[in-house]
């Protein structure tokens, strides 16, 4: 018995194919992308841990100095002194055609777990020059200067080599930082009083790119929630499409002695069969998707964070497991519906699919109050709301609100274009909208949810290049730079370049401790350059005056907004004290805390910090390249040209978002197919509303036509619906969400040519949800239509 | 090869470093005479050890040790033993300032009590200050290791001591004062380890007294005792079908020393030097001695013979040795088992027991 009641459930797959395409292609979907997003966020994790085991950083303390150099004599006298520290030199350079971190490690000294590269290989080979890099970084150096072998162990974009071929390569005799192995003797001499001059920093310090990275991950997350929740709209329109066509099965199983248990549990059953095949499906379809996305995410989390991540993928069973977990999970809450229904309905109810029409007046009550309550909460949110949390759940209220609104909304308007509309066809064809809204509405969600998030990253994105655009105009302003070997050569730079170039501005820095964050002081010399060029927030009076003056320090827009700084506070340096903020300055992309004060008092305070850059004011800069090329054999890689540098950046911030871009293109795929499942299965079901009309003298052509009509009447109002909210939520993500992650605050633009051609795409796509069932309804011919008189229903 | 070319347990970079174990020298013939393939010295027979500069290091050679041990009584009444090494190995023959050094160091220090081992590393490049030796006046160093030479105007410069080493759980400094002359193993230095004649040159100073105090977790000590120290360099590792060695050095209660090892394989070989009160040695050659394990002990996995039967029939001696602790296991990166003991039989006195290989 249950087998063939079974059998007879399945049997309307059979006969509906489309419909079991729509129902697992939707339940795939939403997989994927959701598995998919997963998978892209645990790849990136776990490349944080290998960056973080290669220095053992995670484990192990480290000692740095503020100028970034380490004497070598250092690590001499902590050695005799019977500290067991572990010398590193680490840098960016070039080589071959990859910029890429240098790091020089001490295999002899190096704690346990720093050299799992050089398990079983040649200790003297690498002494005497062999490297390690990741197999992607190889690659990308393509043209190998030097024996580098390629080593899973190694960060993407790192290069490992012996500590005195670093010193080599970088012409230096100096460290970057000293690793303390965890367990020292006992009784040692305090490195107070060993070593003053340089910091000691804790395992969890100068570790930060979890930390740092979670806004990004937390973004990708909430993408493919969305996108999922989108995929289950669809699930659940035809798992309640289904439950409504087989009504009259329904009956005839229960009359024919069915317990009401066994029929709900085959349903179930059912259910969890499409569950897993669609499951596993969407797991190979996002297992794909991530690993076509990974070298983009991986570009994006360099370019932004520094992170070492690399393009590939690796599988993670657990992954599969848990995106399994999800398909079925989500099954279960979008046929909850149905199946709760089934149970409650009455062994002879009608086997009409009237049901939902008759209930939605109610549904629809309870569905604005819920929409206005997650307004309020929307609201309550902006006002009070503080933490990146805050800002997704505002996030998530805001499009909620909306996305329940949408029936009420659209039912008002069609309301009114019904009373405004002249003649009786005009008239039908506005009630009859009307009249399909409930069967349509979720659908029309989804596209709205898909529609407002497109707007929504698109503006924020749009916004974000343009500020950027002018940003970098303005901060880009010297049209060469150059990067010295050594601080000899650097002075002897500056003293060539002194009487050739209009202005020779050195950068300067060391790292520190600001308001509690990993920072970096920056000198600045008193200039033009500077004066004209630099846009500044919130800065008092005179404020370059008084910064050339050493009255105060300038802070970029990430440490003053996570610290809450205003111009007048005050700012305790290390090695200064206290001293006043005069202002802000944007610095996009950088994701550390930065200090700027005047160059003399900076060179009082680090005499030894070495100038790691000399930027160059100069008319004629491709002579003065020439000249420095030529007196001090300058490779390419030290001296960039001012276009250089923007096309990189630029670069850096195309690839930034192409993920975003992918991922809203797919969004928005995934709503145009739940539009389509929706008007596929009601086209069906129309036939009884459409047929007088035909027998009242329109040719099916024309009902086709008015079908597609009004498929676009309703995409269009969902679209200009979505209009407003896609701006409420770019507002959102400029002023909270990038807040709370990047620490920036951009200026909303507004870019009506995106909106157009959204539109247009909108359009697009539900024309191409609606074509299939208006071509059938046009092709359908009379036979169909005449049935409709003669057949009980 | 007395001690030193140690078979690896752990890292497996340490071994290709410490072993590099060159195949061809079976091959070679004429116990290895000249310069072997990589361009490392190799030990001669005849040449004559010169004083203080033999002290030094010899980079020329792969190989090289300077390796102390003392067997101590505390002044709560408890035999100690101490054990202090400084390992040279050179990835290539010759020096070279700062990095480009290819000398490697490495340092060991053992503190042994009846109830407790312990056991430290360090690891150093030449070339740059973390770890060497200098002959004259002396001084040997590894970080904040040390051996360090007082000698007085007209005495070898090896004669009077300081010696400290440090780990996690431990540290001691012992001051180590010669009481009789150098004595040079083998043939006038000249130490053959294996039928096929790979050899070292070895020398001793096994007369020292020693007095000092050891930091152990339960707290100082202080002790007094007698010392012993070996120096050995060469470029030829064990043969290949040697597998390990066990190694004593006995000093007994008459006041003669001894110093004997065999060398585990296909084809056994024994050495060994009987030496009197006043330095004059005597070789022992291969077969003289008879080595005859007498209980096991298990440690880390591995069954060790930490008690032994010694035999010389010709010098009437036959003696069995007591580990004054079995679990005396240098678990480190190249791990071995090295501890003081105590013998009885014919002859009575303390001593040290190294075993490798097992």
């Amino acid at each position: 018995m249950t087998r063939a009641a079974l059998a007879a459930l399945l049997s309307h797959w059979a006969r509906n194919k489309l419909q079991l395409a729509m129902l697992l292609a939707g339940l795939a979907l939403a997989t994927a992308l959701w598995s998919g997003v997963q998978a892209l966020n645990a790849e990136a994790r776990s490349a944080y841990a290998t960056a973080e085991a290669l220095l053992s950083e995670g484990a192990t303390a480290r000692l740095d100095h503020p100028s970034g150099q380490i004497a070598q004599e250092s690590f001499g006298a902590l050695r005799r002194a019977g500290w067991l520290v572990s010398p590193v030199l680490e840098a960016r350079v070039t080589l071959g055609d990859a910029r890429v971190t240098l790091i020089g490690i001490e295999p002899l000294t190096a704690p346990p777990g720093a050299g799992p590269a050089l398990a079983a290989e040649d200790l003297a080979a690498f002494f005497s020059g062999r490297g390690f890099a990741h197999p992607q970084t190889l690659r990308e150096i393509r043209d190998v200067p030097r024996e580098i072998r390629p080593s899973e162990a190694v960060p993407v974009g790192t290069v490992l080599v012996d500590i005195g071929q670093a010193q080599a390569i970088l012409q230096s005799d100096h460290l970057t930082s000293l690793t303390l192995a965890q367990t020292q003797p006992e009784g040692l001499r305090p490195l107070e009083t060993l070593v003053p001059e340089l910091r000691l920093l804790s395992p969890g310090e100068g570790a930060e790119l979890a930390g740092l990275t979670d806004s990004f991950h937390l973004n990708l997350t909430a993408f493919g929630l969305l996108a999922f929740a989108v995929g289950l709209f669809i699930v659940h329109s035809a798992v309640g499409l289904a439950f409504e066509q087989r009504r009259a099965m329904f009956r005839t199983l229960r009359a024919l002695g069915l317990p009401l248990r066994t029929l709900t549990a085959c349903l179930a059953t059912e259910l969890l069969l499409m569950a897993l095949v669609a499951g596993a499906a969407g797991l190979v379809l996002g297992y794909a998707l991530a690993a076509l996305l990974m070298p983009d995410v991986a570009l994006t989390l360099r370019g932004l964070y520094g992170a070492p991540v690399p393009g590939a993928l690796q599988f993670n069973p657990l992954w599969a497991l848990a995106g399994l977990g999800m398909a079925l999970g989500g099954t279960a809450l979008a046929g909850a519906q149905a199946l709760w229904r089934l149970w409650h309905l009455p062994p002879l109810a009608p086997a009409q699919p009237r049901a939902w029409a008759h209930a939605s007046a109610r549904g629809m009550r309870v569905q604005s109050a819920l929409a206005g309550a997650l307004a309020l909460l929307a609201i309550i949110l902006a006002v009070y709301g503080t933490g990146l949390l805050a800002g997704f759940l505002l996030l998530a209220a805001t499009l909620l609100a909306a996305a329940l609104a949408v029936p009420l909304v659209l039912t008002t308007v069609l309301r009114l274009a019904e009373r405004a509309a002249r003649g009786p066809l005009a008239e039908w064809f506005w009630a009859d909208s009307r009249q399909n809204l409930p069967r349509l509405s979720l659908a029309l969600m989804a596209l709205m949810l898909a529609l407002a998030a497109n707007i929504g990253v698109g503006t924020m994105v749009a916004s974000f290049r343009a500020t950027f655009i002018d940003w970098l105009d303005l901060r880009l302003v010297a049209e060469v730079n150059v990067i010295p070997r050594s601080q000899d050569e650097a002075r002897a730079l500056e003293a060539f370049l002194a009487p050739r170039a209009d202005a020779v501005l050195p950068m300067l820095r060391v790292e520190a401790q600001l308001s509690g964050q990993p920072a970096q002081i920056y000198a600045m010399k008193d200039h033009a350059t500077f004066r004209d060029n630099w846009p500044l927030i919130d800065p008092v009076p005179q404020v370059w005056d008084r910064l050339a003056a050493a009255e105060g320090v300038l802070v970029n827009e990430q440490l003053y907004r996570r610290s809450g700084l205003r111009a007048g506070d005050e700012l305790d340096l290390p090695q200064i004290g206290p001293m006043p903020v005069l202002g802000a300055y944007p610095d996009y992309g950088n994701p550390l805390a930065q200090a700027v004060i005047t160059l003399p008092r900076f060179s009082e305070i680090w005499p030894e910090a070495p100038i790691r850059q000399l930027a160059i004011r100069t008319e004629d800069a491709p002579t003065l390249i020439a000249a420095l090329q030529d007196e001090f054999g300058l490779s390419a890689a030290q001296i960039t040209d001012q276009a250089q540098a923007k096309e990189i950046s630029l670069a850096i911030f195309e690839r930034t978002f192409v993920i975003t871009r992918a991922l809203n293109l797919l969004t928005l795929s995934v709503a145009a197919l739940a539009l389509f499942a929706a008007l596929v299965t009601l086209a069906g079901m129309r036939l009884a509303q459409l047929a007088p009309l035909w027998a009242l003298g329109l040719t099916p052509r024309q009902l086709a036509g008015l079908e597609l009509t009004r498929a676009l009447v309703m995409g269009g109002l969902t679209m200009l619906l979505a209009l407003p909210v896609g701006l409420v939520l770019a507002q959102v993500l400029l002023a909270v969400i990038n807040v709370q992650a990047f620490g920036w605050r951009l200026p909303l633009q507004v870019f009506p040519g995106d909106w157009a051609r959204l539109g247009l795409w909108a359009a697009l796509a539900v024309l191409a949800a609606a074509s299939l069932p208006a071509l059938r309804l046009w092709r359908q011919g009379p036979a169909q239509l005449l049935r409709v008189f003669a057949h009980e229903r | 090869m007395g001690r030193g070319g140690l078979r690896q347990r752990g890292c497996i970079w340490l071994l290709a470093l410490l072993l590099a174990l060159p195949a061809p020298l079976m091959g070679q013939g004429f116990a290895g005479l000249g310069a072997d393939a990589e361009g490392f010295a190799v030990p001669e027979r005849g040449r004559a050890l010169d004083f203080p500069t033999d002290h030094g290091p010899h980079p020329d050679y792969r190989i090289e040790w300077w390796y102390l041990t003392a067997t101590l009584t505390g002044a709560d009444g408890q035999d100690y033993g101490v054990q202090w090494t400084l390992f040279r190995s050179a990835l290539a023959p010759g020096e070279a300032e700062g990095w480009a050094s290819p000398q490697v160091w490495m340092g060991h220090a053992g503190l042994t009590s009846a109830t407790g081992h312990f056991a430290a590393e360090r690891f150093a490049r030449g070339g740059i200050g973390q770890a060497g030796v200098t002959a004259s006046p002396f001084h040997a160093h590894i970080d904040d290791w040390h051996m360090t030479g007082h000698a007085r105007p007209g005495e070898d410069v090896l004669d009077r001591l300081e010696l400290h080493a440090r780990g996690s759980e431990f540290h001691y400094t012992l001051e180590f004062t010669a009481e009789g002359p150098l004595v040079l193993q083998g043939d006038q230095g000249y130490s053959v380890k294996s039928p096929e004649g790979q050899a070292s040159y070895y020398y001793s100073q096994p007369f020292y007294t020693v007095s000092g105090m050891l930091h152990l977790p339960d707290g100082p000590v202080e002790v007094s005792g007698q010392g012993w120290l070996d120096r050995e360099w060469s470029s030829q590792p064990l043969s290949p079908q040697q597998l390990g060695w066990d190694w004593v050095s006995l000093i007994f209660d008459d006041g003669h020393r001894m110093m004997g090892f065999q060398v585990r394989g296909r084809e056994g070989f024994t050495a060994g030097t009987w030496i009197t009160p006043d330095g004059t040695p005597t070789p022992l050659p291969d077969g003289a001695l008879r080595f005859t394990p007498l209980a096991r002990t298990r440690i880390n996995g591995r069954d060790v013979p930490t008690s032994w039967q010694i035999d010389w029939p010709e010098g009437g001696l036959s003696i069995t040795t007591e580990p004054l602790n079995p679990s005396a296991w240098m678990d480190l990166s190249v791990s071995y088992w090295e501890g003081p003991l105590r013998f009885t039989g014919t002859h009575e006195g303390r001593g040290y027991l190294e075993m490798t290989g097992y």
